[in-house]
């Protein structure tokens, strides 16, 4: 079953999701619902340790009195927790010894996502842990990193083989009763990534993670936990692509930053789920919960760009409680047709002399609402706490909507906060510009967007900001009347 | 079968109050105890009231109905102003009704038949919260003000608002309305002398037609302990420009809910905010500027001063709505934190639905510069005037777009006791 240049084109020629397609390996799924019984059998399944039940099981009860948050400036119709599949595997369950024992299906499905492994193995530094309807069926680079000490697995691996990393971290920064959706997460979740750096290691290479929802009806619960420790340095990245799909897929998952002192970690998203067809019909629901936590002169800092998702529901937070830690947010939120996201962040400045910065631009296009929902928190003893927060919002149409929600909390005499948003559209006089210099008006959207992104683009590696750029130019497609 | 009776701090607070005594259409009267019947006062739980305890106003054991004979002297801000008092929730005339300029009308809510009252409140009870659904329910008193076609008033009206004794709680509802071409400006004050706990529950609605200019100077000097939930719907026609400076500086609970509704092309619309805390006061300031119309300008300054104990919270919304197509929409909220035990909320929002616009919106927070302190003392000024100084410039943006001499003058008087400083 190769997938032939004729369907390519076919595949283009329909241009609404540029990678919707459905690979066939059958999977190992639970049935559907919710219910003690339904964690029970994931726990079992993976093989988990005692605790790790407890958890889940204590998260579910914690849930089960929890209702669904209201207050974010999306609609959509609920999904019904009883009807999604929880756990659903590839049937290979064996691990693979070596490159050449992947399924050959698989690996189509990679290249076809443009992450060749071979390629990737043989030209660039980085090492992808690929996620494949939630248990990582490959990991590469394992060895190299192995010699620094740094642990970069699955999650469910590093249960089995670093419980005591993952018991100590796990919640610490998104306890299980957070909310709604991370409590959801907490209870169901089925895999994601684990990574570890040692005291004083940078990371040779940007890690990477590729997440893909892929059986149908299969909500996508993954968790993501990584510890960087005294001084070290780590750059993750994390992209997004899933198949076409008319019933909404649900994606809840968590991801839990830890910088010990002087540590340093670089997060990077590229957010593409399909974000439903032309007339807003099914689409992913994203609903994360992304936090970090900085103990003293450490840095998080995140980067993502959002293009998919029929509602996007994501604000990775950073908690400044070491003096002099970092907190820095970078967003790109592109919606379009009937899109809607509410993305922002929050920073919580606990310690001394602690800096955010916050830049957030969002580009809404067709009937799409796009929100920047934030907050900045100075707590009492957050002497000297700096804030810069600066949210653009640009329009395309006259049918879409824009807004901002930012919240300032402060209650030290020190701090000093600036925020400042503006809404406009695109510039007659720029366009104009353009056109003039023989720019044909899409080139001139696509140039002008481009730029007005600089800013956070800039931030992101190399790698992805490739790709980020060319998912800005094909969200925009056809959007500008 | 057993009853289960849960009595709510909305009910207890009820029970100390006199329904009220203006000829209201029952039905009317009736939907508002309903919506009383069914809720309890907000909690910081409500989107609305997150920052904002409302426990001072339930604790409240109302006192009512003690009206002081017409001769006392009351405080009064413009001598030259056309002057009603309102004490106690019952309006006093102090100019006297003969005296007021041709073509303003001002008539007392109890004196309205139910036919006009009908008419006033019909549209108010869409949608109300619980300090909305009080004031009718429980209305002392108001005013029904109108200013006739191309009339322009030489000196302002003056609504001055007091409670004279503690834990009175009084329920005002005014209504202004502006007609076509019409100009004239208000001084709207709330200068309670009640020594604690007295709670003005106020309600304002502001009709500005084709073309009328409208300038509104709201004053909140209650003495400390003095509580003020007020809420103001404006809505503005074509062509209309309605300004409002509300000045905050004294009180222990201050809410002031502003909405305006820019229903017409053409408009302008100024709100200037100032708050100056200390001790524990909590003031929270909610405005919205719902753009519903095509080529209108708004623009929004809030500053505020923050010392001791004191809370300060602003939530500022801008909505453009679809087609209202060429808004320029400003908002600015800053802030200086004179302590560290003061706190500081706030949320500017914008939501926007039209593409064609120009809408921004910043909000600082932070302190007085040291490097100007320094300079200010370098230059001879003792270290508590250079800080006198620096706020004072400050919050002189806001107060320096007061264009009623009087009202500026009483807003130093009140600066100089209170503060100890001079603009």
């Amino acid at each position: 079953m190769g997938y032939t240049e004729n369907e390519l084109a076919k595949d283009l020629e329909n241009q609404e999701y540029k990678f919707g397609f459905v690979t066939n390996i059958e999977s190992d799924k639970a049935p559907k619902g919710l219910n003690e019984g339904i964690i029970r059998f994931i726990s079992e399944k993976k093989n988990e340790p005692e605790w790790l039940l407890e958890f889940r099981l204590k998260a579910f009860e914690t849930w089960k009195e929890m209702t669904e948050p209201e207050w974010a400036h999306v609609h959509y119709e609920k999904p019904d927790f009883q009807d999604i599949t929880y756990y659903s595997a590839p049937k290979q369950t064996k691990k693979y010894e070596s490159w050449d024992d992947v399924d050959p299906e698989l690996k189509e499905t990679m290249k076809k996502l443009g992450i060749s492994m071979e390629e990737q193995q043989r030209l660039t530094g980085v090492a992808v842990d690929f996620v494949m309807d939630s248990v990582s069926v490959a990991t590469s680079f394992k060895a190299k990193l192995k010699e620094l000490g740094i642990v970069f697995c699955s999650f469910s691996d590093a249960v089995q083989e670093y419980p005591d990393l993952v018991k100590k971290y796990m919640g610490s920064v998104v306890p299980m009763t957070d909310n709604f959706y991370a409590a959801l997460n907490s209870a169901v979740f089925t895999d994601g990534s684990f990574c570890y750096i040692p005291k004083g290691v940078r990371c040779p290479m940007e890690l990477s993670t590729y997440f893909r929802i892929n059986e149908g009806g299969t909500g996508q619960f993954e968790r993501t936990l990584v510890v960087a420790d005294e001084g070290s340095y780590v750059s993750y990245l994390e992209g997004c692509t899933a198949p076409q799909r008319d019933e909404n897929q649900l994606h809840a998952a968590v991801v839990e930053l830890i910088a010990l002192d002087h540590a340093e970690i670089k997060y990077s998203t590229v957010q593409n789920w399909y974000p439903g067809d032309k007339d807003g019909k099914g689409g992913v629901f994203n609903f994360v919960t992304k936090r970090g936590v900085c103990e003293k002169q450490a840095k998080i800092s995140w980067t993502q760009v959002e293009t998919g998702s029929a509602v996007t529901w994501k604000y990775p937070s950073c908690i400044l409680k070491g003096d002099y830690s970092i907190g820095e947010f970078y967003s790109v939120a592109v919606t379009n047709n009937y899109q809607q996201a509410d993305t922002g962040t929050k920073m919580v400045h606990l310690g001394k002399n602690t800096k955010s910065t916050i830049i957030s631009k969002g580009i809404s296009a067709g009937k799409s609402q796009n929100s920047y929902r934030g907050l900045v928190q100075i707590h009492k003893n957050a002497s000297n706490a700096r804030n810069f927060s600066q949210c653009d919002s640009l329009l395309m149409t006259d049918e879409c909507g824009a807004h901002t929600f930012p919240y300032i909390e402060c209650k030290n005499s020190s701090a000093k906060i600036e925020h400042e948003a503006t809404t406009s559209k695109i510039g007659e006089d720029q366009i104009f510009y353009c056109l003039q210099r023989g720019i044909s008006e899409e080139k001139a959207i696509s140039l002008i967007v481009n730029g007005y992104c600089k800013e956070v683009l800039n931030q992101l590696p190399m790698e992805f900001a490739v790709e980020a750029q060319k998912l800005l130019a094909i969200s925009l497609e056809g959007s500008v009347g | 079968m057993e009853t289960i009776i849960n009595t709510t701090k909305l009910d207890v607070f009820r029970s100390h109050l006199t329904p009220t005594a203006i000829n209201l259409p029952s039905a009317i009267v009736q939907e508002v105890n309903a919506v009383l019947d069914q809720t309890d006062f907000p909690t910081t739980r409500q989107e609305a009231w997150k920052y904002t305890r409302v426990g001072k106003i339930a604790a409240i054991s109302a006192q009512q109905g003690i009206t002081p004979s017409d001769d006392t002297s009351f405080p009064i801000i413009d001598q030259e102003a056309y002057t009603i008092h309102v004490v106690n929730g019952q309006p006093i005339w102090t100019t006297a009704q003969d005296k007021l300029p041709q073509g303003v009308h001002i008539k007392t809510l109890s004196s309205c038949n139910e036919a006009e009252l009908q008419q006033l409140f019909e549209k108010k009870i869409q949608g109300i919260d619980v300090f909305q659904a009080l004031n009718i329910a429980y209305l002392t008193d108001g005013l029904f003000i109108t200013v006739d076609e191309n009339v322009s008033i030489d000196h302002p009206i003056q609504l001055l608002h007091l409670n004279t004794t503690d834990s009175q709680v009084s329920n005002v509802s005014h209504f202004i309305s502006a007609h076509k071409g019409s100009k004239a400006s208000f001084i709207i004050g709330s200068l309670s002398s009640a020594n604690s706990n007295s709670f003005t529950n106020s309600s304002l609605n502001v009709h500005v037609a084709e073309n009328a200019t409208l300038t509104i100077d709201k004053l909140q000097v209650e003495e400390e302990g003095n509580l003020i939930v007020s809420n103001e719907l404006v809505t503005q026609e074509n062509g209309s420009t309605f300004t409002i400076n509300t000045i905050t500086l004294n009180g222990s609970l201050v809410r002031n809910n502003l909405t305006i509704e820019v229903d017409g092309t053409n408009c302008t619309t100024n709100l200037n905010g100032a708050y100056l805390l200390k001790g524990n006061q909590h003031v929270d300031n909610h405005t919205v500027v719902d753009h519903k119309q095509p080529h209108c300008n708004s623009n929004e300054l809030y500053k505020g001063v923050m010392d001791d104990q004191s809370t300060g919270v602003f939530n500022g919304k801008v909505f453009v709505r679809e087609d209202a197509q060429k808004i320029n929409a400003f908002q600015s909220n800053g802030n200086v934190l004179l302590s560290d035990s003061a706190t500081i909320n706030s949320k500017p929002e914008l939501e926007i639905y039209a593409d064609d616009v120009k809408c921004s919106h910043g909000s600082t927070t932070g302190q007085l510069d040291e490097e100007a302190v320094f300079y200010l003392r370098a230059r001879g000024l003792s270290e508590a005037s250079a800080r006198q100084l620096l706020v004072s410039a400050f919050i002189s943006d806001v107060l320096d777009k007061i264009e009623n001499d009087a009202v500026g003058t009483f807003i130093d008087d009140v600066l100089s006791n209170r503060f100890g400083w001079q603009r």
